[in-house]
């Protein structure tokens, strides 16, 4: 049996309130960062650890913490993305929710790592529980001294302050979070510059997700060898898994990483819904191309969903039985991303929009066989000429559709009308 | 403009270190005050913050949460997103749209409710749901929704 890490608390009455959080050992990590780390110590602890970023791309984290200038003249930031938009996903939520200050603990000492004295955390507008409860959370930590001027008595500083985001999935990828803190209009920026040499304010900035920071109070209690020896040694740790969809279980799951998707999906899920069969499975979010039953044995992480032309990205995996229509799936996908295409570059843009065209034809049986070549190249021209990875993503999840489900998308053409609906 | 606002404006504002970061929450504010951001409201935000109001302009029409245009009293959003859609979404917004008597992106003559779709919520493992004024009603169903119609229009009756 695994014992939960993340969500401890989470079954916990008023868990949100710092009392429960402290009576549950809560703040003494930071504490023991303050009296017996230095910033570079514990940059290294996190290096050891091997824990790798939980917003997608799975950068090790006390790598990026490393790149940040050590110049103490300038000034430096730490953004908490609590963006949460990755549809499927809904773990960030239940950390806001359930247990804010793990994640203030997490952001405290990420901040002291880098030398950062502003923090913010940028929460998606659509969470307004998660918005209170994080807003009271940091008025508690400001009272109790784990905020503010020389916390814990030590003379690090460090202010935090949320910014909610307005309803833009792109606000999730990193530089569009720091232009839309910073007032603009959330579109990607070039890189480099990285955020970490220049980012808000054009000062250095981490940006990490709200579960990889949560990680670190208990890193630093329990060391890195703990972390490490959690799932597979190069992507470790404890992690939280979002099911839903033709799932008899829907809910937050926490386990190790590196479970295989099977398990994750039969065991702990309790199988397809009424007796279905299962059809695919999305892993990691609906930007990681979806995996065909035949492939569930795969683990969840980052190296083997990457060896199999997925990805793990949010952990948000969704289960389609046999009774879901792939075209009108992968069409849904397709409008989402261009939906939330910011519109700055042009593959993206217009791509996206007439993969969109075709898509609603194929699906409603309007379609030709030259509209899945169409598809095909569409696809080609939008992965890797895109200026962010909305585009890539948008493309690689259509591309895995037409692979592995072809035969579907020619029922559609040759019956004139969707085989499901 | 009530001095409430520039007040609770200012407050914010002391968050960044330039006054530009400040117009999304001022906006927020607004929002708040006035339930639909028209020209003039936006001209008072970038007056408060003594910022362009082209940058106000912009982003109030670039993030979706800010209501340019009038919303009802009750903003019903359905999610239609993969989770959803898969425990069928879309007949939850066909039986809202019959019991409203308007289509998706519409408002109700009396004001009353704006039904529109939502990318994902956030609440996959409780699909289908919606947010009322940001407030989520999960595992929806015909009868649940009929419920909670009934709800909001008695809370209005009152
Ligand atoms: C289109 C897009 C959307 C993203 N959305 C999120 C998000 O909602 N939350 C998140 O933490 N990371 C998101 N990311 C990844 C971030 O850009 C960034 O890599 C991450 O926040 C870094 O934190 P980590 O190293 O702790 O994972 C997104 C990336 C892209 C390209
Ligand atoms: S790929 Fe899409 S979302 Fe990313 S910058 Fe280009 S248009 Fe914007």
């Amino acid at each position: 049996m695994f014992d939960k890490v993340l969500l401890k608390n989470a079954e916990i009455p008023n868990a949100h309130g710092i009392g429960a959080y402290e009576a549950a050992g809560g703040y003494r990590a930071l504490a023991t960062v303050l009296h017996e780390y230095s910033p570079d110590e514990l940059i290294q602890l996190v290096k050891d650890s091997n824990l790798r970023g939980r917003g997608g791309a799975g950068f090790p984290t006390g790598v990026k913490w490393g790149f940040v200038p050590k110049d103490p003249a300038l000034e430096k930031y730490l953004c908490c993305n609590a963006d949460e938009s990755e549809p499927g996903t809904f773990k960030d939520r239940v950390i806001m929710e359930k247990d804010p200050h793990q994640m203030i603990e997490g952001m405290v000492i990420g901040a002291y790592a880098i030398g950062a004295q502003k923090a913010y955390i940028y929460i998606r507008g659509e969470y307004v529980l998660s918005i209170e409860r994080t807003e009271a959370a940091l008025k508690e930590a400001y009272r109790k001294g784990y905020l503010g001027e020389r916390i814990l008595g030590t003379d690090f500083n460090l202010e935090m302050f949320v910014h909610c985001g307005a309803g833009a999935y792109i606000c999730g990828e990193e530089t569009a979070l720091l232009e839309s803190v910073e007032g603009r209009r959330a579109q990607p920026k070039l890189k480099p510059p990285f955020p970490v040499v220049e980012g808000l304010y054009g000062c250095p900035t981490v940006i990490n997700n709200v579960e990889t920071l949560a990680c670190l109070p208990h890193i630093v209690q329990r060391g890195a060898e703990w972390f490490r020896g959690i799932g597979p040694e190069r992507s470790p740790g404890p992690k939280l898994y979002c099911l839903s969809g033709h799932v008899r279980k829907p809910g937050l799951y926490e386990l190790p990483m590196g479970i295989s998707l099977r398990e994750l999906v039969e065991d702990h899920g309790g199988g397809p819904r009424s007796g279905g069969r299962i059809k695919a499975v999305i892993p990691g979010g609906v930007s990681a191309p979806m995996i065909p039953e035949s492939g569930l044995d795969v683990a969840m992480d980052f190296d083997s969903l990457a060896a199999i032309d997925t990805m793990l990205g949010s952990a948000g995996v969704i289960v389609l039985d046999e009774t879901a229509c792939v075209v009108r799936v992968a069409k849904r996908i397709t409008e989402f991303f261009n939906h939330e295409s910011c519109g700055k570059c042009t593959p993206c843009r217009e791509g996206l929009d007439w993969a969109v065209k075709i898509l609603r034809r194929l699906e409603d049986g309007r379609g030709k066989h030259e509209d899945l070549d169409q598809l095909e190249r569409l696809c080609g021209s939008i992965f890797g000429n895109s200026f962010c990875a909305l585009g890539d993503g948008a493309a690689w999840a259509l591309s895995a559709a037409l692979k592995h489900f072809r035969d579907e998308f020619v029922r559609h053409i040759e019956d004139g009308r969707c085989p499901f609906h | 403009m009530a001095t409430g606002l520039r007040d609770k404006i200012e407050e914010v504002a002391g968050r960044y270190p330039n006054r530009r970061s400040a117009i999304m929450p001022a906006l927020y504010l607004a929002q708040a005050e006035h339930a639909q951001l028209s020209g003039e409201v936006l001209l008072e935000v970038a007056d408060i913050l003594d910022v362009p109001e082209i940058w106000v302009y912009e982003l109030a029409t670039f993030y979706d949460m800010f209501h340019t245009e009038p919303v009802g009293t009750f903003h019903i959003q359905v999610c239609t997103n993969i989770s959803c859609l898969l425990l069928e979404a879309e007949g939850i917004v066909a039986h809202l749209e019959s019991r409203l008597g308007i289509e998706r992106g519409d408002t109700t003559p009396d004001g009353l409710f704006t039904l529109s779709t939502a990318e994902c919520l956030g609440s996959c493992d409780t699909a289908p749901v919606m947010q009322v004024n940001y407030a989520f009603h999960e595992n929806l169903s015909e009868r649940r929704i009929d419920e909670i119609l009934e709800n909001l229009r008695g809370a209005v009756g009152e």
